[in-house]
């Protein structure tokens, strides 16, 4: 347990510095690829009873659609659990309240895209993941605050 | 029983809350006005038919006069005279007070409505400006109100009035814990609100037709978003797109054949234009960027749109004859959801700056900035036909309101707040 929070802060750690290196000019998906190929070895202990449910929401950082480290362990238990099974996914984005609507759409999109991305690479069937963006539409949180704007910055995994 | 009377509790609920309503609708707070307004006085109207008048014109029409923040009119309370006619004002009087316009009119009963006779008196010039006639329908009198309203602007600011003017707009409402969104249409004061459709998803982006016919907006009934048309006379409406992905961001071209569009489809978001007659779509942006927001120029031959291509939102521009690409906005790190004004000279959009998103314009020859705006959450910015001022979104508390600036900022207020949150308002075309 401790070891895997420890892992994340590293992840997360790594995910600042990459982010921060990055100049603007830079785009998100270059970021996400370079960050996918510096994080492959992460491995986790094999899921537990596939019973439990999984937290099924990814959350993201600012107008970033980056995937950050402590989501990644989510993801991976994910993808254990759909690998080969042909379950159909609907994979929706949302954006904060800050910014644009038709922009969010579209940051929404990319946010799911690269969760689909993810999974895809950890082996799930892409033709059975759906995306979906809801931009800064269907908040899961309301009101004008960071605490809110946090939670609202999301990838909800539907099964 | 117990259900009937249940009922009729609720509608009894329901009733009083239009009602309240209704009384808030009256109230325009005006938050920054033209430090120097014209001084004018709308003289109450005389009405030689029976009964009580279902809404006061007069009032109506200082109402408007008061909002453009170019007119200070003078209250009922201080006139000397209710004057009806031009050969019933005193100079003298209204030179005591200060005032350089007054206007005088008669309401007669017409056929199945009403008839407006009135005149603009120039205090100081000691002459009438005109006399003119305006009618309507049983059901028109503030139409008949903001109609006169625009002919006095106009005779004296030499610009056209927009107060015989719609808006159509996004309501959220809770119903029973479920989110319901409405898309809703009102006159441009706020006044005469009512749902157009009603959604239990999310809809957006309303955009009119140049014609004021017809409204296109985002739904995702579907499950997904679309792009629908609608007739706002006969309610009857068409989905035009059913794409995978992002279908968004409908704006109707200055002459109506076409649509710019945002869809998804080739994996991220791309500028579309549909030819409506022919049903054809052509891609209009080639980018791995986000692009998105389109409106069209005044001419037709380009889009402004918002990309992500150099990093951060910033507003470009397409030609669509030749499909270049030129950037336009450089202040700041994100420049989103721009409008072009009428004349084609001005780009208003939305603007973050010091961590605070806000309203802006630009000029487009020289590319100097202006933010028009100052409260944190302003998004939607939609231009009057007459380019004097925009409506936009903005936040009181956690609740979405509509508020106006001129695009000169010398002028700001926000409409009355409804139930619900209320955002992106899409200020309608002339009708005529």
């Amino acid at each position: 347990m401790f070891k895997s929070v420890k892992t994340g802060l590293g992840l997360a750690c790594a995910m600042v510095v990459l982010a921060g290196c990055s100049s603007t000019d830079t785009d998100d998906t270059a970021q996400q690829q370079m960050v996918e190929q510096t994080q492959q070895p992460v491995v986790e202990a094999p899921a537990q009873e596939t019973a439990v449910p999984l937290d099924n929401v990814v959350y993201f950082d600012f107008d970033k659609s980056l995937l950050r480290g402590d989501t990644r362990e989510l993801l991976i238990q994910h993808a254990d659990r759909l690998r080969g099974t042909g379950t159909s996914v609907r994979l929706e984005g949302h954006a904060d309240e800050l910014g644009t609507r038709e922009y969010n759409l579209a940051l929404g999109e990319r946010r799911a895209n690269a969760v689909r991305d993810f999974l895809v690479l950890q082996g799930v069937d892409a033709a059975t993941l759906e995306v979906i963006s809801y931009g800064e539409e269907r908040p899961a949180v309301p009101g004008s605050n960071e605490s809110a704007r946090a939670q609202n910055r999301r990838v909800v995994i539907v099964k | 029983m117990m259900n009937k009377l249940k009922i009729l509790l609720s509608l009894i609920a329901v009733n009083c809350l239009l009602a309240l309503s209704a009384q808030a609708q009256m109230v325009v707070e005006i938050t920054r006005g033209n430090p120097d307004p014209t001084p004018i006085a709308v003289s109450p109207f005389s009405w030689s038919g029976s009964g009580i008048l279902q809404e006061d014109v007069s009032d109506i029409i200082s109402a408007d006069l008061r909002r453009s923040g170019l007119f200070a009119p003078v209250p009922k309370e201080d006139m000397l005279s209710f004057p009806k006619a031009p050969d019933e004002v005193v100079f003298r009087d209204w030179r005591i007070l200060g005032t350089e316009y007054v206007v005088t009119g008669r309401i007669e009963p017409q056929a199945n409505g009403y008839l407006l006779t009135f005149d603009l008196t120039n205090i100081f010039g000691q002459s009438k400006m005109f006399t003119k006639q305006v009618s309507g329908g049983a059901q028109q009198l503030r139409d008949i109100a903001h109609r006169a309203a625009d002919e006095i602007f106009e005779a004296i600011t030499g610009i056209r009035g927009a107060f015989d003017t719609e808006m159509v707009y996004v309501r959220e409402v809770n119903r029973g814990g479920r989110p319901v969104y409405e898309l809703m249409r009102a006159d441009i004061d706020g006044a005469r609100s009512r749902a157009i459709r009603r959604f239990d998803q999310p809809v957006m982006s309303p955009n009119w037709s140049p014609d004021g016919q017809e409204v296109a907006y985002v739904s995702f009934e579907t499950g997904r978003p679309a792009i629908f048309r609608e007739n706002l006379r006969t309610g009857a409406r068409q989905q035009l797109t059913n794409f995978k992905g992002i279908n968004s961001s409908p704006t109707w071209s200055p002459d109506g054949t076409k649509m710019a569009m945002v869809l998804s489809k080739d994996g991220n978001p791309e500028i579309y234009v549909l030819d409506l007659s022919t049903g054809r779509f052509t891609r209009m942006t080639r980018h791995f960027a986000i692009d998105t927001e389109p409106n069209w120029m005044p001419d037709g031959k380009s889009l402004v749109f918002t990309s992500d291509r150099g990093g951060k939102p910033q507003i470009y521009q397409l030609t669509l004859a030749t499909g270049q690409v030129d950037r336009l906005t450089f202040d700041g790190d994100y420049n989103a959801r721009s409008r072009v004004s009428p004349d084609g000279k001005t780009l208003v959009m939305v603007h973050r700056s010091r961590g605070v998103f806000t309203i802006a314009t630009m000029d487009i020859r020289t590319g100097q900035m202006r933010l028009l705006t100052e409260t944190s959450l302003d998004e939607s910015p939609s231009i009057a036909p007459n380019g004097a001022m925009l409506m936009y979104a903005t936040k009181r508390g956690d609740q979405g309101i509509l508020a106006a600036v001129s695009l000169d900022a010398g002028v700001k207020y926000n409409l009355p707040s409804q139930v619900g949150d209320v955002r992106e308002p899409a200020w309608s075309p002339y009708f005529d």
